[in-house]
């Protein structure tokens, strides 16, 4: 990972709304994906985490307030990879999906979040920033912990993930 | 990618709110991504956008976005995107095809508009399948692919889609990856500030019929030489590279197709006179 | 041929799901099975626009004797879940002693399913598929409807057997344990339809669709090279074809659009071979001026037009009569050609054999008329009988000292045709006007002379009985006048009025272009009530009957288009509505 350059607290509490805004979004848009070719479990679970998401984004913007917060462009937030490190990637859905599955790309998505704080905490000198940077990589933490506790409501059953047995059909 | 002053766009105002019918995991969904990206970047009204389509599961996208749409039929949405156009020089045009509608039943549109150069730009998400109608190959498609239509595989070496741009007079050829969200983004934002016909192939997996196309994030790569404004150079290098070389390979200096535009207009009437006896 | 057939009866049954459940395939093994114990049926499919993971409905309707269309009332309806099922729920009404069985954990039963006041019944497949290694929610859904109509277990398992065993045995003995529960618990519901009114497995039954069927039909009668062009509900045609024609020595070539197909097909039919290609609506528009090509220089094809709703893109996975139009008219000039179309699924093969002989006899573009609902039907038919139509194409044979006239005046307007290869038969096909010899000309003569040739040579031709079908009383005044796939409503339409007294004359055509407006007209002889139905919106083939001569009697028109397929309940009702006024 290079150097993450984050100049102020204010700068880090946009990244970490944003990132959790961005994870909001893409759980709302698999949700609907999955809704639309009826993984209802999926899409249950993925409506969930969206909700979750959501909750955390509101709490940072609560944290924010009377700070001076830069207006940063999304594009321009320094992710590191293409998209904010707790969205899942659009191409690694599968409609048949199961949500022990998925979980387990949540959990890497939580873990790559805790790693960007973490690394911003180990490689800046700002006291402020690395303070703000310790909270958030505690806060991705019990995200971790929490996806963990969700998987344990989908133990793994030694199936792997069902196949459909109808052909594809042609549409034009 | 800096802006001086925030986009008069989001993102949001280019999406509609249907949900594609794309499987999940398609790369059209990152496709799609970067178009509403490269837009908000590029800052026009969605109502001064139109997005012009033909038939197959890429041509689905118009509906998805806010702009003005014509998902029209199939292979033909060069010919309707170009007569837009030039009737509506004012707006901003992109084309939205697959490797089935764009290369095979459109192959012969494809040419003709590379070489009218008509200001648009073509996007042609390629997936080497037809999948729409359930997996057949297409003109990208490897020879040895088999399928129910084509036992075996077609036996046809794929052409070279940015060869032919090129040969028949292309003004801008790109090539990226769905996944590389950024890239493709970035080299739409130039296809469209580039004046004339811009085409830009983006390799976008099918993950139902090429379920293989899911490794392509490890395989493409961005080209390790810049772009040229030597059509010849740049043909050279696409034909003898793996084919998953990304970036803005051609740029030209074609001026864009134009009518012959008077300064003054006469009145209508003045062209009955002709007949006065 | 059979005994004589028992009193009809039939059953239907509906399995609804979604995203990957695989109700289509558990209906595929419930029909192949009935197929094994000796019954008839057909299947359907009803899907969401996506290409995976969408809600489908398998629907099955099996019977005692043949069946050639779906019953307006199922009797079961087995649901593994509810996403989306109002949309079919237009397609399944459920008979008033009908039966829904669907699982409590997939949510409530939909308003309009519970509105019928039918019987339902709550059966946790989930937790059964779950209880089983492997176990599959559409395997105990088949149970239970073969339970219901009372498939012998061993025809379900010989059938699961040979489609699960790729994936393995444990999926086999899944799917059969599967089975087996489902079988029991449908124990308390089932109407035992496995009587002794079924009747024997002697004829050798044969399980196809219809896109299958005029592909075969179309080899019987000698096709050994295709064109193809995907398009939705014709591809299965051209996908049957590809491994097939290679198999026997022929070729089928995928193009890069119909432009493409068409031409193909124009090529390697003057190259000698019988050729065809298949399409539906859209693609067949594209093709209209190379058929005019075909038919002006007198080059004999086939182009299969598997119909769906229109107009442009219409609901392609729909079916609808509406291309009648374009098959027709749609060539510009006057340039006759032949229409037909089948008039069911088993009918397929044998009309895509007899349109392969037509156009080989006479040297000229054919259309079939076939459409996605016997299309994509999955039918279960006594084995076809060999029929003796073979390609017979009038070839020219050098003879010493004359001069060959590729398109001489002959007395049945058919001039032989020179393969490429045969000395001396050098011509230049050409879409030009053009005198005997092929020249271009603009010569009033030249232009009447062809004109008159290509019309008499179709005009004139001997049809047989093959023109249309036509059954019941030449006394009773009350006809039913149809043509294609609507045909099998009709026909149960009419049997069950006739179990009522009342007696109705069916005709069905086959051939639609060129009208034999003699034979037409003796086959209405009498008629002192028609009704016209057609699965379309303009009323196209009232339209084309009215300008080729004056109807009798009074006809009423019964029309509508796609997607809700005319049947056989509501043919009744606007016989009996009119006979008793």
């Amino acid at each position: 990972m290079s150097d993450i350059k984050i100049e102020n607290a204010g700068e880090l509490l946009a990244h970490a709304y944003q990132m959790e805004l961005d994870a909001q979004e893409r759980y709302e848009m698999l949700a609907a994906q999955m809704k639309a070719h009826n993984n209802t479990d999926l899409a249950k679970l993925f409506a969930k985490l969206a909700v979750i998401e959501g909750i955390h984004a509101k709490d940072i913007l609560e944290q924010m307030a009377g700070m001076d917060i830069p207006q940063i462009d999304p594009d321009d937030m320094q992710w590191q990879g293409q998209e904010s490190p707790e969205a899942l990637d659009l191409g690694d859905m599968d409609y048949l999906m199961t949500p022990r599955q998925a979980l387990f790309l949540a959990l890497e998505a939580e873990q790559n979040a805790f790693e960007f704080f973490n690394h911003l905490l180990n490689s800046t000198t700002d006291p402020e920033v690395k303070r703000f940077a310790a909270e958030f990589a505690e806060e991705e933490e019990e995200h971790v912990e929490l996806v963990k506790k969700e998987l344990l409501k989908y133990p793994e059953t030694g199936e792997r993930m069902k196949d459909d047995m109808d052909q594809p059909v042609d549409q034009g | 990618m800096n802006i001086s002053q925030p986009a008069p766009f989001k993102a949001a105002d280019y999406k509609s709110d249907i949900t594609p019918i794309w499987c999940p995991g398609c790369g059209d969904f990152h496709v799609l991504m970067s178009i509403t990206k490269a837009l908000v970047a590029l800052g026009r009204a969605p109502e001064d956008i139109a997005v012009v389509s033909g038939i197959g599961c890429s041509s689905r996208i118009p509906a998805y976005t806010n702009c003005y749409g014509f998902h029209g039929v199939h292979g033909r949405s060069l010919a309707l995107a170009a007569g837009l156009k030039v009737a509506r020089p004012d707006l901003t045009v992109l084309v939205m095809s697959g490797d089935g509608d764009g290369f095979s039943i459109g192959g012969n549109h494809f040419m003709h508009a590379c070489r009218r150069n008509v200001d648009m730009t073509y996007v042609v998400m390629d997936n080497r399948v037809y999948g729409m109608t359930k997996g057949q190959p297409s003109p990208t498609t490897e020879p040895d692919w088999d399928s129910a239509l084509s036992p075996g595989g077609t036996g046809l070496s794929p052409f070279h889609p940015l060869v032919i741009a090129l040969a028949s007079g292309a003004n801008f050829v790109a090539r990226t990856f769905s996944g590389d969200i950024k890239g493709t983004t970035n080299t739409l934002i130039e296809a469209v500030k580039h004046p004339g016909f811009s085409f830009v192939q983006i390799l976008s997996p099918c993950v139902t019929f090429r379920p293989d196309e899911r490794q392509w994030k490890g395989t493409v790569h961005k080209a390790v030489v810049d772009e040229t404004d030597d059509p010849a150079r740049a043909a050279r290098r696409i034909m003898t590279d793996d084919g998953y070389n990304t970036g803005i390979l051609y740029r030209g200096h074609r001026k864009p197709y134009a009518t012959h535009v008077c300064d003054t207009f006469d009145d209508p009437a003045t062209l009955e006179e002709e007949f006065a006896l | 041929m059979p005994a004589a057939r028992p009193t009809f009866k039939s059953i239907s049954i509906a399995i609804v799901g979604s995203g990957g459940a695989g109700a289509i395939t558990a209906g595929s093994i419930i029909l192949e099975a009935a197929g094994k114990a000796g019954w008839y049926g057909i299947m359907n499919r009803s899907v969401g626009p996506q290409i995976r993971g969408g809600e489908a409905a398998a629907l099955v309707r099996l019977a005692n004797q043949p069946v050639n269309c779906m019953s307006e009332s199922y009797d079961l309806l087995v649901a593994i879940d509810w996403n989306n099922a109002e949309r079919f729920a237009a397609e399944m009404p459920l008979a008033d002693d009908g039966l829904i069985i669907c699982d409590p954990e997939r949510g409530p039963v939909p308003d309009i399913m519970t509105e019928t006041g039918v019987e339902i019944v709550e059966i946790g497949l989930k937790s059964i598929a779950e209880n089983i290694t492997g176990g599959r929610e559409n395997m105990v859904a088949l149970g239970l409807a073969a339970g219901f109509v009372g498939l012998p277990f061993d025809t379900i398992i010989t059938v699961i057997t040979s489609k699960l065993s790729a994936k393995g045995e444990e999926a086999v003995a899944a799917g059969r344990q599967c089975v087996e529960v489902g079988l029991q618990q449908a124990q308390t519901y089932t109407r035992q339809f496995n009587d002794s009114q079924t009747l024997a497995v002697d004829s050798g039954r044969w399980l196809i669709t219809g896109n299958e069927a005029v592909a075969l039909g179309a080899v019987r009668g000698g096709v050994r090279f295709a064109a193809a062009y995907p398009i939705t509900p014709a591809t299965e045609v051209l996908e049957w074809l590809a491994p097939a024609l290679t198999k026997i020595g022929g070729a089928l070539v995928q193009a890069e659009d119909e432009l493409s197909s068409i031409n193909m097909t124009i090529g390697a039919s003057y190259g000698g071979r019988a050729s065809i290609t298949a399409t539906s609506g859209p693609g067949l528009a594209l093709m209209v001026e190379s058929i005019g090509l075909a038919a002006a220089s007198e080059v004999p094809l086939v182009v299969v037009d598997v119909m769906r709703g229109g107009p442009s893109t219409g609901i392609p996975t729909k079916s609808e009569q509406s291309d009648l139009n374009i098959a027709i008219y749609g060539c510009h000039g006057d340039a006759p050609h032949i229409v037909v179309a089948p008039l069911s699924v088993a009918d397929c093969l044998f009309t895509g054999q007899w349109a392969i002989h037509l156009a080989e006899a006479m040297q000229v573009p054919t259309i079939v008329l076939s459409d996605q609902s016997l299309g994509q039907a999955r039918v279960l038919i006594d084995k076809p009988a060999n029929v003796a139509f073979l390609a017979k194409r009038k070839t020219y044979e050098p003879q010493e000292g004359e001069t060959y006239n590729r398109y001489a005046l002959t007395a049945d307007g058919i001039s032989p045709m020179a393969i490429p290869g045969t000395p001396g038969g050098q011509y230049t096909a050409d879409g030009l006007t053009h005198t005997i010899k092929g020249t271009p000309s603009s010569k009033n003569s030249d232009h009447q002379n062809q004109h008159d040739k290509r019309h008499n040579k179709i005009a004139n031709f001997d049809y047989g009985n093959h023109w249309a079908d036509i059954e019941g009383d030449k006394d009773c005044d009350t006809v039913i006048l149809t043509w294609g796939s609507i045909t099998g409503a009709a026909r149960e339409a009419i049997a069950r009025l006739a179990n009522e007294g009342i007696k109705v004359r069916l005709v069905a055509m086959r051939l639609l272009s060129p009208f034999l407006k003699d034979k037409f007209l003796t086959s209405l002889a009498g008629a002192a009530r028609i009704l016209i139905i057609e699965q379309t919106h303009s009323g196209q083939f009232h339209q084309y009957l009215r300008a080729q001569c004056d109807l009798p009697g009074y006809i009423k028109h019964f029309h509508r288009p796609g997607p809700h397929i005319i049947g056989p309940k509501e043919i009744c009702d606007q016989i009996r509505d009119w006979t008793s006024s």
